[in-house]
């Protein structure tokens, strides 16, 4: 059973938190993420949500929280963005280290300065070296579906592992549109309930957190790398399950009108649905132009961004963050290495856009497009440029 | 699609009128979207929100520049704010006015169909407040469709609670004494 209703992003994820049990939600409200906790905590008053929630002093504390409540063996929640994701930055990479199954929500948005509460993946961009599994949704409906999968996928003792999912602030965190919204059985029986790997229990005592002296340093490094490399496989295998068991399928890259495109566009988050209509714009012109979705960005997905590009000679990548001094756009520069090895693999055009909340109109996907075309045409790749820039 | 840009001044309710329209849509069966121009609320201060509402899923996410309706929820703003900025050919701005449209035409220089009601007298009637955004709502339904009368007032019901009879007969009034005029 499913119901048909209109709600933001925000209210959509807090539903799926309590369809899904959480014990506790430490979390500090910020800008854009405020609706998912103003409406957790209204769940938790009115009884609806049978959790602890923790009002934290600050997002250092929300996250030392999430740790320990974890730790314990209590289903962890928590949300934020921007400065509050930063400002969490030294504790998020204790929770791999520790095993610690955390859920948290992150409502992409810039950082300062300038001031700035709009939206842009700069945040997220910045944590890519957590340790975190990382994914992205691109509407509210993706949004609700991965919070749901998010806890599946931490827990699953395989992987035992926190994830963070991302979705843009404002764009669809203070968007209402249409929500299908599953009833707690249907969760239940796609969320068992949660048996953690070890916890802190005095009757039997383990230690978490202990001093890792060089002896020993290396090697847990190394088998933090493993472990989230090799979560890709229950990652498929759960996005897997949730398809069969919601009927809405999630994979690791997803295309658009790219079987037989000449250029291909590679977008992160709700911008893609924006270029879904620029592709159908370019369609209905007779242009074979098409669109990589990546959805999860850690453990990154090489294989199917392989197979995704197959032999296509130009891809473009649509950054949401600049690495200041460095390669640009961080995922173009992940693409590009990615392909660095590889004897078949296409330009790679970079594109930033969006950033600090500056609309995207089709009229700068069409940019887009016209370079890569004219990197089609010419053989020649331009400097990265950003999209919509005001010289 | 229909593309439908609100102005108001923060506090106006330009952000909860998009949204009742969306919700109303979508509890049809209709996709829709409604979100506000995002930035620091200043209770006062000119504001818009928008909505989408069409017979297919929706995946256009940019802000609305080229809107089908345009409503606008104080008498004064567009003599501040040029509110048929990028307004499609036969689209219709949505007044709340006590002018003629003659003198719509001549004081603000608006061509395009309009759709005019004197919602402030209305809502100081029958609400008590000039609180306008719901018997603008009523101007709307006539003057542009897009969701069924009942729909929006199911709205007012489920968010409005007690308040929501009132509301439901400053639309229906609004409905009734909307006037509309072609474009010139």
């Amino acid at each position: 059973m499913e119901t048909r209703t209109g709600m933001e992003a925000s209210i959509a994820i807090a539903e799926a938190v309590c369809l899904c049990d959480a014990d506790i939600v430490a979390a500090y409200p910020i800008t854009p993420q405020t609706h998912i906790v103003e409406h957790l905590s209204e769940l938790v008053a009115d009884g609806k949500l049978h959790a602890n929630f923790v009002p934290v002093e600050s997002e250092h504390s929300a996250m030392s929280v999430c740790c320990g409540t974890s730790a314990v063996g209590a289903r962890t929640y928590t949300a934020t963005a921007s400065q509050g994701l930063a400002l969490m930055h030294e504790i998020l990479f204790i929770a791999p280290a520790l095993r610690l199954p955390i859920v948290m929500s992150v409502a992409n948005r810039s950082l300062s300065g300038p001031i700035s509460i709009w939206n842009d993946h700069s945040d997220v961009m910045a944590e890519r070296d957590i340790g975190w599994v990382q994914i992205f949704a691109e509407n509210a409906q993706q949004a609700l579906d991965l919070t749901i999968w998010a806890f599946r996928l931490a827990e699953d003792r395989r992987v035992s592992l926190p994830v963070m999912v991302n979705f843009d602030g404002f764009i669809l965190s203070h968007t209402i549109e249409p929500v299908l919204m599953p009833d707690k059985e249907t969760v239940q029986a796609y969320l068992p309930p949660f048996e953690p790997l070890l916890r802190l229990d005095v009757d039997a005592p383990v230690s978490m957190g202990p001093v890792g002296i060089p002896d020993i340093y290396t090697e847990t490094h190394h088998v933090q790398q493993v472990l989230l490399t090799d979560a890709y496989g229950p990652i498929v295998e759960t996005l897997d399950a949730f398809g069969k068991h919601f009927g809405r399928e999630y994979k690791p890259v997803e295309t658009y009108r790219a079987d037989d495109a000449e250029v291909l566009l590679l977008t992160m988050g709700a911008l893609g649905e924006t270029a879904m209509e620029a592709v159908d714009l370019r369609r209905e012109r007779g242009q074979k132009v098409g669109l990589l979705r990546l959805r999860l960005w850690r453990p990154f997905p090489f294989e199917d961004l392989y197979r995704a590009v197959g032999r296509r000679p130009v891809l473009g990548v649509m950054d949401r963050a600049i690495s200041y001094g460095g390669p640009y756009g961080p995922v173009a520069s992940e693409i590009k290495a990615a392909f660095y090895h590889r004897e078949q693999r296409p330009r790679v055009v970079e594109f930033v856009a969006g950033l600090g909340g500056r609309d995207v109109p089709i009229s700068d996907f069409d940019t887009m497009f016209d370079a890569l075309f004219d990197t089609l045409e010419t053989g020649r790749v331009p400097e990265p440029r950003l999209v919509g820039l005001r010289e | 699609m229909h593309e439908v840009r609100f102005h108001g001044r923060g506090g106006q309710g330009a952000v909860t009128s998009a949204e009742l329209l969306a919700q109303a849509a979508i509890d049809e069966g209709k996709s829709a979207q409604a979100f506000p121009s995002f930035g620091p609320e200043r209770r006062g201060a000119p504001v818009m929100a928008f909505a989408r509402v069409a017979d297919r899923p929706i995946r256009n996410r940019t802000v609305i520049q080229e809107p089908t309706a345009v409503l606008v929820l104080d008498p004064a703003l567009p003599g501040l704010v040029k509110v048929d900025d990028g307004l499609v050919a036969d689209g219709v701005v949505i007044l709340n006015t006590s002018r003629s449209a003659d003198e719509v035409r001549k004081d603000f220089g608006i061509v395009a169909k309009l759709a005019l009601v004197d919602a402030n007298r209305i809502a100081r009637e029958v609400i008590g407040r000039v609180i306008t955004n719901t018997t603008m709502l009523g101007a709307l339904v006539r003057a542009v469709g897009l969701v069924e009368a009942s729909s929006l007032e199911k709205q007012f019901e489920s968010r409005f609670g007690r308040l929501a009879a009132k509301n439901i007969q400053a639309f229906q009034r609004a409905q009734q004494e909307v006037v509309l005029v072609d474009a010139v």
